[in-house]
C-alpha cells in the first residue's frame, strides 16, 4: 500500500480540510506553518504563506490549528508541521519540537535545515537529486521515519510531468538508506504523475496543487485526494 | 569555514548543499593558487581601476581630517565590481556559464552584468520593481551589458525579495548557474568569499592612509546593508585593536542595532523580524541599504565588541549627500552618504569613511526630495 502524504497551509480552515484530505484517502498531513521568506516553496506556495500571514497565523496560531486538526482526523494520521528554521530559531528550537508534539504533532520537516544541522532535532530529513551518496546516506542515517525525495531540482510546484531524475535518486536512496520509507514530492499534482512516481517510490507527497484545490473548500479536496488516492492504488 | 560566533551557517534547502560544498572548496583551492591569484590581479589593477585614490576632503568637516577610499573611482563607479570579478573568475573555474544575481541599488546589477559581458557569461538579475523605479538608470545599465533584468513584483518588491527569487532560481539551475551573491551575507561560504574578495579594499587604504597621515586614523566608518564594503574596510584594520570600527546603517533598516537574532537568505544573523521570526519590512531612501538582513561577519563583530555601529535617517544621509556635492565636488551615492552623517559627528577627529559608491544613480530620487 503506497502512502498518500498531502500538505495544506495552516490556516483557520484547515482542521476541517485536513479531515476531508484524510476522509479522501491521505494518509499523512503536513501543515504549513508560514514563513515570510520560504526558499524551497514556488509561487503557489509562497502566495499561500503571504496569505496565512496577513491573516495573522503566527507560530502559536499554527499550533492551535495543529491541535484542532488533532482532534478533528482522530489519533491515526501523522500530522508534520513544514516550516523554516527562522521560526524556531525565534520560538526556540527545543521549545517549538515539544510544543508541536504537544500539539499533536508526529514529527516535522524543516525546509532550511538539512541532514547534519542540528542532528538532535528528529524531523523527517529532505534528499535531493544533487545529493551526493554521502549525503543521502547521512539523511537517511538520521531521519525520522520516513525519507522525503524531492523529486525535481527546484522549488515546489507543478510540473508537467513526473520527474525525469526520480528513478536515479529513488535507485540510490534504496542502496543507501535500505531500512527507509521512501515518499517523493515536489512537482506532483495529476492522478497520472501520482501513478508514476508511486511506481517507484513508497509514497508521494501533494503540496501546491491540494492548497490550490482546498480554496474551493472541503468537498473538493476530498474528491481530489480520492482520485490521487485511486491512482495509488492502481499502481500497486 | 571560519565560524562567526554562532552565526552565519547554511540554512538552505538541501538542493544547494553540494553547490555550496564545491564552491567552497573551488574558493579554498583558487585563494591559494598563484595563477588565480594574480589574474584577480591583473583585472583588478587593469579593469577594475585599482587602486582605488584615498582623498583628504577639507570642506565638509572643516574640523576633522577625514580621507575617503574612493571605490566611486572603480570601475562602474561602486566596491560592487570588486566582487563580482573575482567570483566570475570562480564560476569561470567551476564551469558554469550562466550567473544569476540580485541587486537593490543596481550597482550589484551592472557589476555583475559587466563582468558577464567580459566573460561571455549569460547573465539574469532579480530586482524589486520599486527598486527598478527608484534606480532606473541602472537598469538601463544592465540591458545595455547584455544582462536580463528580471522585475520581482511581490513582498516588499525591493532587495528581499530579489534575493529570494535569486536563490529559488539557483536551486532550480544549480547544475549550470552560479549565484553571484553581492554581499556578505547567504549561505556559507558566501559571507567569508565575499569578505575576503573585497578585503583589498581595507588593505590599500590602511598602506594609504599610513602614507599620508603617517598615523592610523582613530575611527574606520563605513554604511551596512548587507555589508560588505564595510567588512572590506573593517578587515584592513580589525587588528589594530586601537583603530574604532563604525558602521552606519539606514534607521529604517537597522538589522544590527535594532534587530534580533534570526534567519533570512541562509544565514542565521542579526535580522529585522518580529517575535515568531517573521522577517519585517526595511526602509530607506537608499536601495542598497534597504535589507532586513546583515551580513553574519558584523553580528559577530558587534557581539565581539570590536565594531559599533550606528544609524542614519534619511534626511541625514540626504543632508551628507547635498554637502559633499556642494563643498568637495564629489557626489556619492546614497548609501555612503549614511557613513559620511555620521562621520562629521563622531568623537574623533582622524577619520577614515569608506566612499563605496557614486550617486549618479541617485539623481532622480535626490532631486525629487531636496
Amino acid at each position: 500500500m503506497k502512502t498518500l502524504v498531502i500538505y495544506l497551509m495552516a490556516e483557520p480552515e484547515t482542521p476541517e480540510l485536513a479531515r476531508a484530505a484524510v476522509d479522501g484517502g491521505a494518509d499523512v498531513i503536513e501543515l504549513g506553518f508560514p514563513y515570510s521568506d520560504p526558499l524551497a516553496d514556488g509561487p503557489v506556495i509562497r502566495r499561500a504563506g503571504e496569505r496565512a500571514l496577513a491573516r495573522g497565523m503566527r507560530t502559536k496560531q499554527c499550533l492551535d490549528v495543529l491541535a484542532r486538526t488533532r482532534e478533528l482526523v482522530g489519533d491515526g494520521p501523522p500530522l508534520i508541521p513544514m516550516t523554516y528554521a527562522s521560526l524556531y530559531e525565534a520560538y526556540g528550537w527545543d521549545r517549538l519540537t515539544g510544543d508541536i508534539h504537544a500539539h499533536g504533532g508526529t514529527s516535522m520537516i524543516v525546509a532550511d535545515l538539512p541532514a547534519g544541522e542540528q542532528p538532535h532535532l528528529k524531523r523527517v530529513q529532505m534528499v535531493a537529486p544533487t545529493s551526493t551518496d554521502e549525503r543521502i546516506e547521512l539523511a537517511g542515517a538520521q531521519t525520522d521515519g520516513w525519507l522525503y525525495l524531492v523529486a525535481v531540482t527546484g522549488t515546489t510546484g507543478a510540473r508537467d510531468g513526473v520527474s525525469p531524475v526520480l528513478p536515479g535518486l529513488v535507485e540510490r536512496a534504496r542502496r543507501l538508506a535500505p531500512q527507509t520509507r521512501l515518499y517523493a514530492g515536489f512537482g506532483i499534482s495529476t492522478p497520472e504523475h501520482a501513478r508514476g512516481a508511486a511506481q517507484l517510490a513508497d509514497g508521494i507527497a501533494v503540496g501546491s496543487r491540494a492548497v490550490q484545490v482546498a480554496e474551493e473548500g472541503p468537498e473538493r479536496l476530498r474528491e481530489y485526494v480520492a482520485t490521487l488516492r485511486a491512482a495509488l492504488d492502481s499502481s500497486t | 569555514m571560519p565560524d562567526f560566533g554562532g552565526y552565519g551557517g547554511r540554512y538552505v534547502p538541501e538542493t544547494l548543499i553540494p553547490a555550496l560544498d564545491e564552491l567552497d572548496r573551488a574558493w579554498s583551492e583558487a585563494r591559494e593558487d598563484p595563477q588565480f591569484v594574480a589574474e584577480l590581479h591583473h583585472l583588478a589593477t587593469t579593469y577594475v581601476g585599482r587602486p582605488s585614490p584615498l582623498t583628504l576632503i577639507e570642506r565638509f568637516a572643516p574640523d576633522k581630517q577625514i580621507y575617503l577610499k574612493r571605490e566611486d573611482l572603480n570601475h562602474t563607479g561602486a566596491h560592487k565590481i570588486n566582487n563580482a570579478v573575482g567570483q566570475a573568475l570562480l564560476a569561470q573555474r567551476l564551469g558554469k556559464r550562466r550567473i544569476v544575481a540580485e541587486t537593490g541599488a543596481g550597482q550589484h546589477g551592472v557589476a555583475t552584468a559587466t563582468v558577464c559581458a567580459r566573460f561571455g557569461f549569460e547573465c539574469i538579475v532579480y530586482m524589486g520593481i520599486e527598486d527598478m523605479r527608484r534606480q532606473k538608470p541602472n537598469v538601463e545599465r544592465m540591458g545595455l551589458l547584455g544582462a536580463e533584468v528580471r522585475g520581482v513584483d511581490f513582498g516588499t518588491k525591493t532587495l528581499k525579495e530579489a534575493t529570494s527569487e535569486a536563490i529559488r532560481d539557483w536551486i532550480t539551475n544549480v547544475e549550470t548557474t552560479h549565484y553571484l551573491i553581492g554581499s556578505c551575507v547567504g549561505p556559507a561560504p558566501y559571507p567569508d568569499l565575499v569578505g575576503e574578495l573585497q578585503s583589498v579594499i581595507g588593505r590599500e587604504a590602511r598602506e594609504q592612509f599610513l602614507a599620508a597621515a603617517d598615523a592610523l586614523p582613530e575611527a574606520v566608518v563605513a554604511c551596512v546593508g548587507g555589508g560588505s564594503n564595510a567588512i572590506g574596510l573593517f578587515r584592513g584594520f580589525v587588528d589594530d585593536v586601537g583603530v574604532r570600527l563604525v558602521g552606519v546603517e539606514a534607521a529604517g533598516a537597522a538589522s544590527l542595532g535594532t534587530g534580533r537574532v534570526g534567519v533570512l537568505h541562509g544565514a542565521r544573523s542579526s535580522i529585522l523580524a518580529d517575535d515568531d521570526g517573521q522577517v519585517a519590512d526595511a526602509h530607506s531612501i537608499s536601495a542598497g541599504l534597504d535589507y532586513p538582513g546583515v551580513g553574519p561577519e558584523h553580528a559577530f563583530l558587534r557581539d565581539a565588541g570590536r565594531a559599533e555601529y550606528r544609524t542614519a535617517t534619511d534626511a541625514d544621509a540626504l543632508q551628507a549627500f547635498a554637502d559633499l556635492a556642494r563643498t568637495e565636488g564629489i557626489i556619492p551615492a546614497l548609501e555612503p552618504a549614511h557613513a559620511l552623517a555620521r562621520a562629521r559627528d563622531l568623537d574623533a577627529e582622524l577619520i577614515l569613511v569608506g566612499l563605496s559608491g557614486r550617486g549618479d544613480k541617485d539623481l532622480a530620487e535626490v532631486l525629487a526630495h531636496l
